[in-house]
């Protein structure tokens, strides 16, 4: 059995005394790229924070690497949505990047040239280190992006959760994004992603978690990506179905998906 | 020498202002700092009824209790009516001042305070109150308690710099990272009151908003960094309240009028200035809060 990354038990989160979620219990194998995936106002983003601490939960728990949360937080690097943060604000690309290094370093002590280093070789591997002085305000939707996960990179951690990395993003930007995440993957890292695109989750992720308020299905892909979990779902949006049916239909023939995929990629 | 104590003394007060007020525009909670200039009425009236007099402390410790006060009271409206923060805002303050002006046109006679002085304080009458050591005269008592506030302020951001930075622009994350976010909060907002209650009996809750305000988003409108916003917040508030003490001379007007207004010339210069530097691509190019 596979190391457990990450586990939900039982977990109900209310805004308001209103549960958005329900009873949610799941658990992530380490080492592989999950996908947490459900329509607009499912409660992904509420997992998420519920996951990191920051709504707390109604009921239940959560555990990382099979501990409390509060002896993980080196272990967990959280990359909000882009849009939670006004970009206005008067910062510099390295500053926002030199924020993840603050779990080595904590509040007061000084940076060392290692913990410079560290923040400079995050922004290269997402291709900003020539942005490195430039200000936030003036980055393109794609640029904001790469910076927060360059900011999650700085913290070196073992599990990322990353909400809708590719929203709003270009193709270009949603290619390098994946390819660092696989990245990571290879490295052993275990990364969480909120999608929402059906086309492309079965391409990006091994494993996968529907949710709508209640936990539709989480296993392996190939056994959970059905038609029956996406119309659970993601309802009966006549067109979505639809567009279900294909993409099931889609998955009976893998070569020919393989093949395709195989193809974007040396393109 | 009576024109050096004024402006010492209003410099050293700006100076702190602009610090906090930094942090606040960042936040864009800039109106937090004119609600607890003017809910700490309501505590310093206290603090003088309980102490029987007008002890320095005890004013100081009601004054920064309801400065708190009035920021949990925001979010507490806010959060309950789920009304929005500009409304949470007038309500909570306006509620505090209100208590403040009946305690003091209740006790007002016994006790030795009026909404003049609280209100207006006068920055003319710094260089009457005198610090006597020893029988030596150290100069006003209110440019040393400046200093002391700014020296104490800079002690706070100067240490707290990190914390009160992330938790201004990304308060999950730096929750995620095991940053207690309230705490970085209400010490900002203590610092708040502390600055806005010293600064009363020398120039008075309207200028106090002024300096908070003021010169930290004329310096919005052109810094990279938090770090380059509070230096040329300082620079902006030096040049507000030393223009306006000169402005104020020449005309025979009031001191803490002219500084307010200087301050506001200062602003509408810088941002008629921007678009000429923005060609020459020294600065950033984003605008004050409101497009979002
Ligand atoms: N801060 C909040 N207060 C109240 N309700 C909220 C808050 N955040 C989200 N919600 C509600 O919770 C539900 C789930 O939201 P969210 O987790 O953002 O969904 P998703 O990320 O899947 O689109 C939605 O109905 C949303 O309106
Ligand atoms: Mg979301």
């Amino acid at each position: 059995m596979k190391e457990i990354a990450l586990e939900a038990h039982n977990l109900t989160v209310s805004y308001h005394r209103k549960p958005v979620l329900w009873n949610i219990d799941f658990k992530i194998p380490a080492g592989e790229i999950i996908g947490i995936m459900g329509p607009n106002g499912a409660g992904k983003s509420t997992l998420l924070k519920s996951i990191m601490g920051l709504v707390p939960a109604s009921s239940g728990y959560v555990r990382i690497f099979n501990q409390n949360l509060k002896t993980q937080r080196k272990k967990i690097a959280y990359v909000p949505q882009r849009q939670s943060v006004d970009w206005d604000f008067p910062a510099r690309v390295i500053d926002v990047v030199k924020m993840g290094r603050y779990t080595h370093t904590g509040l007061f002590r000084r940076f060392k040239p290692m913990d410079y280093e560290k923040a400079k070789s995050a922004l290269e591997k997402v291709g900003m280190l020539a942005f490195a002085e430039r200000q936030i305000a003036q980055l393109s939707g794609g640029q904001q992006q790469r910076v927060f996960l360059a900011r999650a990179l700085a913290q070196e951690a073992e599990l990322y959760i990353l909400d809708e990395p590719f929203a709003g993003v270009d193709a270009a930007t949603e290619e390098a994004l994946i390819k660092i995440i696989r990245d990571l993957k290879s490295q052993g890292k275990t990364m969480v992603v909120v999608h929402h695109d059906l086309q492309t989750c079965r391409e990006y992720f091994s494993h996968l978690v529907f949710i709508n308020a209640r936990l539709v299905a989480s296993g392996p892909t190939q056994e959970v990506f059905t038609e029956k979990n996406l119309a659970s779902t993601y309802g009966g949006k006549l067109t979505l179905l639809s567009k279900m049916a294909e993409l099931v239909a889609e998955k009976e023939f893998p070569v020919r998906e393989k093949g395709s995929s195989e193809f974007k990629k040396s393109s | 020498m009576i024109d050096l104590e004024i402006i010492l003394t209003a410099v050293f007060i700006a100076w702190a202002c602009a610090l906090v007020g930094s942090f606040l525009v960042t936040r864009e909670m800039a109106m937090v700092g004119d609600a607890i200039a003017h809910a700490v009425l309501p505590g310093i009236v206290l603090a003088y009824l309980i102490s029987g007099g007008r002890d320095s402390l005890w004013m100081l410790t009601g004054a920064c209790l309801a400065g708190v006060f009035v920021t949990l009271c925001i979010e507490w409206v806010q959060k309950k009516a789920r009304v929005q923060s500009d409304a949470a805002i007038g309500i909570s303050y306006t509620f505090l001042f209100a208590i403040g002006v009946i305690l003091v046109s209740k006790y007002g006679q016994t006790v030795d305070l009026d909404q003049d002085c609280v209100l207006y304080g006068e920055i003319a009458y710094v260089p009457l109150d005198r610090w006597m050591l020893g029988g030596l005269d150290m100069g006003p008592r209110q440019t040393w308690i400046g200093l002391g506030l700014f020296t104490g302020l800079s002690v706070l951001i100067f240490r707290g710099f990190r914390a009160l930075t992330l938790t201004s622009f990304d308060p999950s994350y730096a929750a995620t990272l095991g940053i207690s976010v309230a705490v970085w909060h209400y010490a900002l907002m203590g610092a708040v009151s502390l600055t806005t209650v010293v600064s009363f009996e020398s120039v008075g809750a309207i200028l106090v908003v002024a300096l908070v305000v003021i010169p930290p988003a004329t310096a919005y409108l052109f810094a990279k960094t938090i770090k380059n916003m509070i230096l040329l917040a300082l620079g902006f508030s030096t040049t507000m309240v030393v223009s306006g003490y000169y402005v104020s001379a020449w005309l025979d007007v009031s001191i803490s009028g002219s500084m307010a207004t200087t301050g506001l010339v200062q602003f509408l210069l810088v941002m008629g200035l921007k678009p000429l530097l923005i060609q020459s691509e020294k600065i950033p190019s984003h605008g004050l809060k409101s497009k979002g």
